[in-house]
């Protein structure tokens, strides 16, 4: 898997590139760093997910990760028209959506989870309602702004990976880098939990500490991914699903990484599929599911799934 | 020693466990009796620390269950409750090796890897160990379960219904098999069995309950009377005495 991931970027470099190299090797290389940056992120982030509410169909984003993403830029774009939102340094602009994301979470983890000690479900139902809430005060405020307004936003919401600030990308790559040194501690706990909470508990897990832990681990790693290219939680589904097919173990140890590079895999191949092939005329999240939903067909069919 | 202190549960205004004193001795094998709803497995959570205590006070060899560090707790207690789901994929010798958990946190030593030996051995599942969970019946998975407890290695193994899903061949070789582990290992077993005369078989001693209160506790042949089983199940039992132990016959 390895090898096909460093296969499908090097095929994305180098593909078709007329011109200068010193030019062109810059410029996809940012786009890769933003590509693997955001893959790991989706990846693990739902591995983790899924692990903490020993649930296999679901994702950080029934959350309303995405929703409260889309919200904030209507709210910009509502309060102050477009052109402020295309103005906004982008430094400020990610700084502010990481903020808002992580303390909108933070506050509902903390009155749920840890003060009124309720279950993990209930958090995630109230999760899924809150979702649905931004989505519809999205889809209201949408409904007020001017026509062409709104094409800036519904720009706004397709996950993009051109024009990414590069100091951007060293803040993001800090955060992922200093979020995986605490998941790496923490990898036989997460193999614990997919016991339950019960076995967890009874194997001397501090289950409410883990899990709040985890919650926020997720969502930094969410609100990192959403904020630098848009929402793009679409497809961690499928890749941690398909990760836990062909790793055949429970182990984090390798599950984490072949969900990442599973991402990786999926994100530049299809970047190099929609820019090479396609030239630019689809959509990203169209080729990944796609060529995605096909893979796991196959695989259910085939039999190496339980 | 564990020693129960006013025990209450409540959820909204129903006390699922109304203040229940009683103290467990150390070594042999208490079973836990009682009808259904009587709060003998939110008791077993309360001990192990699943749910908090309403009221009261719960300590194991005098740890209060409710402060002490969950991961000591857990070199010193294990529990099994009824229904066990797991959305992974493992096999029997994986799960076992969970059991090593509290002491390992996640690096398999070699001791570490005898004692998972032992108890696959313990539980004839020696055979079973490279079968995933889902590959196995009922009875198998239950032992495999038990095998993780055993595992786990503590004085206390408490044990919510292990004869679930067992045929009467299992249910007695479980039984055996605990007793085994109680008498040689100088283990503490707490058990919650329905089958009364398993509880009289083969327990040192027996706590009823009914509708969250204690009814009576003490061994085998002070419990297994007519009068005190119709108290505790609404239901009449002839108690014979068969074989040296005191069977109940409630069938018709």
């Amino acid at each position: 898997m390895v090898a096909l991931a460093i296969v499908a970027i090097v095929a994305y470099m180098t593909l078709e590139s007329r011109g200068m190299w010193e030019f062109v090797l810059p410029f996809r290389g940012r786009k890769i760093a933003a590509i693997i940056i955001v893959g790991y992120a989706i990846a693990v982030s739902t591995v983790l997910f899924q692990t903490i509410t020993n649930n296999r169909i679901l994702t950080p984003s029934i959350m309303g990760f995405d929703a409260l993403y889309m919200l904030i830029q209507t709210i910009i774009v509502y309060l102050f028209g477009s052109s402020r939102l295309l103005m906004l340094d982008p430094q400020q602009r990610f700084a502010m959506e990481v903020f808002v994301m992580v303390v909108f979470s933070s506050a509902l983890y903390f009155w749920l989870f840890v003060k009124a000690e309720r279950s993990l479900h209930l958090l995630v139902l109230v999760g899924i309602i809150f979702g649905t809430m931004f989505r519809s005060i999205t889809n209201f405020l949408q409904r007020l702004i001017d026509p062409n307004e709104f094409v800036v936003l519904q720009d706004a919401g397709f996950a993009s990976f051109s024009a990414i600030d590069q100091t951007l990308l060293w803040v993001a790559a800090g955060v992922i880098v200093a979020i995986s040194l605490v998941i790496i501690r923490m990898l036989p706990m997460f193999d614990v939990l997919t016991l339950g909470r019960e076995m967890a508990i009874g194997l001397g897990v501090n289950y409410r500490r883990v899990i709040t832990v985890t919650l926020v681990l997720v969502t930094a790693l969410v609100s990192v991914s959403t904020a630098l290219v848009g929402p793009i939680t679409f497809f961690g589904l499928l890749v941690a699903n398909l990760g836990y097919m062909l790793i055949g173990s429970a182990k984090h140890r390798w599950t984490i990484p072949a969900a990442a590079l599973l991402a990786i895999i999926a994100l530049v191949g299809g970047q190099t599929l929609l820019e090479r092939v396609f030239s630019f005329n689809s959509t990203l999240s169209i080729i990944i599911e796609f060529f995605g939903g096909v893979m796991f067909i196959v695989l259910l069919i085939r039999g190496s799934v339980r | 020693m564990i020693e129960i202190h006013g025990v209450t549960k409540q959820y909204g205004a129903a006390r699922v466990v109304d203040d229940v004193s009683c103290t467990i001795r150390k070594g042999g094998i208490t079973s836990l009796i009682g009808p259904n709803g009587a709060g003998k497995s939110t008791l077993l959570a309360m001990v192990s620390r699943l749910s908090r205590l309403d009221a009261g006070r719960i300590t194991v060899d005098g740890m209060d269950v409710a402060s002490t560090p969950s991961d000591q707790l857990a070199r010193r207690l294990s529990i099994l409750r009824q229904e066990n789901h797991l959305t992974a994929r493992l096999t029997v010798r994986d799960l076992v090796a969970f059991g090593r958990y509290p002491y390992s946190k996640g690096r398999l030593t070699i001791e570490d890897r005898d004692h998972i030996e032992r108890a696959l051995e313990y539980m004839n599942l020696s055979d079973l160990r490279g079968r995933f969970l889902d590959e196995l019946s009922g009875g198998q998975r239950q032992r495999a379960f038990v095998a993780m407890v055993l595992c786990q290695d503590t004085d206390y193994v408490l044990l919510d219904e292990p004869l679930n899903s067992l045929d009467m061949k299992h249910a007695v070789g479980m039984m055996r098999q605990l007793r085994t582990t109680a008498d040689e290992l100088g283990k503490t077993i707490v058990v919650v069995l329905h089958d009364i005369n398993f509880a009289s078989v083969y327990s040192d001693e027996i706590v009823a309950m009914r509708e969250g209160k204690l009814v009576h506790q003490g061994a085998p042949s002070e419990l297994m009377r007519p009068e005190i089983l119709q108290q505790v199940y609404d239901l009449d039992v002839r108690v014979h005495e068969l074989e040296g132990s005191r069977i109940g016959v409630y069938y018709r």
